[in-house]
């Protein structure tokens, strides 16, 4: 089976098979060229590109996490931005407050994010599908409003600026350091994501995602999942604001505005529902596309004033492409890529044997 | 007194606007959060034919109306049909989208700058006194005496009219409706344009009043509590929520910090959300569907 480039099929026979995340030697060298290539990328590339990179890993972290909550555990959420305030104001209110040192901010927000994951989660047990978004999205008000309060309040209502994270009298203010840090966070969430969902949590997700009410009749205990959904989705978003927090070295409210949570929501719908691989591509079209519009501007209207169009075009463009999505390609972009593999994979054939394969 | 006009106007504002999000998810279990922007849209569209028609200003609001109702149509003919039979939460993350595109779409027309339609209209906006030393303007009076009119206008047609009687037959069973012979499409199209058609008024209205910008699509959100509170299918709900929500952010605004407006619909629609997610005058059975 691992001589096999890729697999043709599902051909997996044993527990311990089925728990393998790489299966075959090609997929695995893959893995390892990828991995070698971004660790590589800060030695070649300009300030630009690894600041924009380190922009991808941070939305993929919290791509990754809506897409547990969303694409697997089937729980809409149109708050993510106010969870990432809350990591990043948890970050900038201990720095300023209390001084405290990364070691101490970065658990504590991803506490808050916890608990904040409780606090949206708990309409869940009451109110599916359309009524939890409208409630998360309140929430998100809500907690941009705190958050606003509590700058005009101390009187940073510019925004609350916080140091580089320092160990030892060391601190943390190269981008190239950074760029590695945010490089092994996203790993981390995408380990840690791979690794939830190929254990009981993932299954008990998927049941709850199909159907509550044949989950509970098996005895999964969906209000607990929920939650635990929403816990993990919470602290893992909250733990990318407080590291965006650090990374800016800025904290404002202004940059957790309802948009962003269209993003993200945009990342996981644009790289496909479903699958961990669609999240990472939905961050990466996501993040790249403004400067992808204002590049195409710059050349399209060379000299003339495009400068103060620039967001107004970009929120057009994307949400013409996020319709586009919605409307022609409703499994994202990792659909568009499953169907170009499959193609290939089975040719000369056009289908599938019946009863065969899972994906 | 000044503060019970305040709470009436805002009550009106928030009543017209959510009727617009009750018409479309009562007939077709669809939550249109571009709402907002469509209204916003049709402000703009006065702006235009404003200029197109100056000194005409009957014939140009007329116009405007027109062709926001036309923009509801083409938007359910042209998106929201797609999406018949799938997931309701496409259906709703589209509309999102297309706030979005609107968003972007409208500044790269009009820009973003505070404009006043008013003005070429040739249309002047006084202030009437009322007892007690209360004060409204004229175009705010307007929007209380529209907001009235809309609504006995729509209980009428929901009621009495044979096309009223269709949408809420399409509402309450589209399967059983569409083998009595109905035409969802056009049901679904009418309702969608119907919504659009009533924002406008509440857009034009307010843009008449105060101006225009962008701001205006965050009023059309903060509406949608509104809707919500008094249950999603209900136009009666829907007022009685405007009411609680209007009055509960001018209190709270007055007395407790200004802060707050943004925050206060949000805040009742949590609260309803926990206690009576149905909303007060909506139906139990709806949770289960969506």
């Amino acid at each position: 089976m691992s001589r096999r480039a890729r697999a043709s099929g599902y051909f997996r026979s044993s527990y311990g098979e089925d728990l393998t995340l790489l299966p075959t030697r090609l997929e695995r060298w893959a893995a390892v060229g990828l991995l070698v290539a971004l660790l590589g990328l800060p030695l070649v590339a300009s300030p630009f590109l690894i600041d924009l990179t380190a922009q991808v890993f941070l939305a993929v972290i919290g791509a990754l996490a809506l897409m547990l909550l969303t694409g697997y555990a089937g729980q809409v959420s149109l708050g993510h931005a106010g969870l990432l305030a809350a990591g990043a104001f948890t970050v900038g209110i201990l720095f300023k407050e209390f001084k405290a040192p990364f070691f101490l901010t970065l658990p504590a927000a991803a506490a808050v994010g916890a608990l904040l994951g409780v606090v949206f989660g708990l309409p869940s047990l009451r109110v599916r599908g359309l009524y939890l978004a409208v409630s998360t999205l309140a929430l998100n008000f809500l907690i941009a409003y705190l958050g606003g309060e509590y700058e005009t309040r101390r009187g940073f209502s510019t925004g609350i600026v916080v140091d580089p994270p320092s160990l030892a009298g060391h601190s943390l203010t190269n981008p190239k350091a950074w760029y590695l840090v945010l490089l092994a966070a996203a790993v981390l969430t995408l380990l840690l994501s791979a690794n939830l969902l190929r254990a009981r949590s993932g299954r008990a997700w998927a049941a709850i995602r199909a159907n509550e009410t044949v989950a509970e009749t098996l005895g999964i205990g969906v209000a607990s999942y929920k939650l635990l959904a929403f816990v993990l989705s919470s602290a893992l978003t909250a733990v990318a604001g407080a590291l965006f927090a650090y990374w800016r070295g800025f904290v404002s409210v202004e940059a957790f505005s309802l948009f962003l949570s269209i993003q993200y929501v945009a990342m996981i719908i644009i790289g496909g529902m479903g699958s961990l691989a669609g999240a990472i591509l939905g961050a990466v079209f996501v993040t790249l596309f403004p400067y992808a519009i204002e590049a195409g501007l710059s050349t399209l209207a060379r000299g003339t004033a495009y400068a103060g169009v620039l967001f107004a075009v970009n929120a057009a463009a994307f949400g013409a492409v996020m319709i586009a999505f919605l409307l022609l390609e409703p499994q994202g972009l990792i659909g568009l890529w499953r169907r170009l593999a499959t193609y290939f994979l089975l040719w000369p054939f056009r289908h599938r044997p019946l009863g065969g394969a899972r994906r | 007194m000044q503060l019970a006009v305040n709470i009436l106007v805002l009550t009106a504002i928030y009543a017209l606007i959510a009727c617009g999000y009750v018409l479309i998810y009562r007939v077709s279990r669809v939550l249109n959060l571009a709402h907002g922007e469509l209204m916003m849209l049709s402000a703009y569209l006065l702006l235009w034919t404003a200029s197109l028609f100056a000194g005409h200003p009957l014939v140009a609001i007329a116009a405007a109306l027109g062709l926001s109702a036309l923009v509801g149509a083409l938007v359910y003919l042209f998106l929201l049909r797609k999406l018949t039979g799938e997931m309701a939460l496409a259906a709703v993350l589209t509309t999102v989208a297309l706030g979005v595109l609107l968003r972007g779409a409208t500044v790269l027309v009009w820009s973003a700058q505070q404009q006043y339609p008013a003005q070429p209209l040739g249309a002047s906006n006084s202030t009437l006194a009322l007892p007690g030393g209360a004060r409204i303007s004229v175009w705010a009076a307007l929007l209380v005496a529209t907001t009235l009119v809309v609504y006995a206008g729509l209980f009428a047609f929901l009621r009495l009219g044979r096309w009223g009687m269709r949408m809420r037959a399409a509402g309450q069973n589209p399967l059983l409706a569409a083998q009595r012979g109905i035409n969802l499409h056009a049901i679904y199209a009418l309702a969608w344009s119907l919504s659009t058609l009533t924002g406008a008024l509440a857009g034009i209205l307010m843009a008449l009043d105060s101006g225009l910008s962008q701001t205006m699509a965050i009023i059309g959100l903060k509406a949608f509590p509104a809707a919500l509170v008094g249950g999603l299918d209900s136009l009666a709900g829907a007022l009685l929520g405007a009411l609680m929500v209007a009055a509960t952010e001018v209190m709270l605004i007055h007395y407790v910090d200004p802060l707050l407006s943004e925050v206060v619909p949000f805040l009742l629609l949590i609260v309803v959300l926990m206690l009576r997610p149905w909303g007060l005058f909506g139906t139990r059975e709806e949770l289960d569907r969506v």
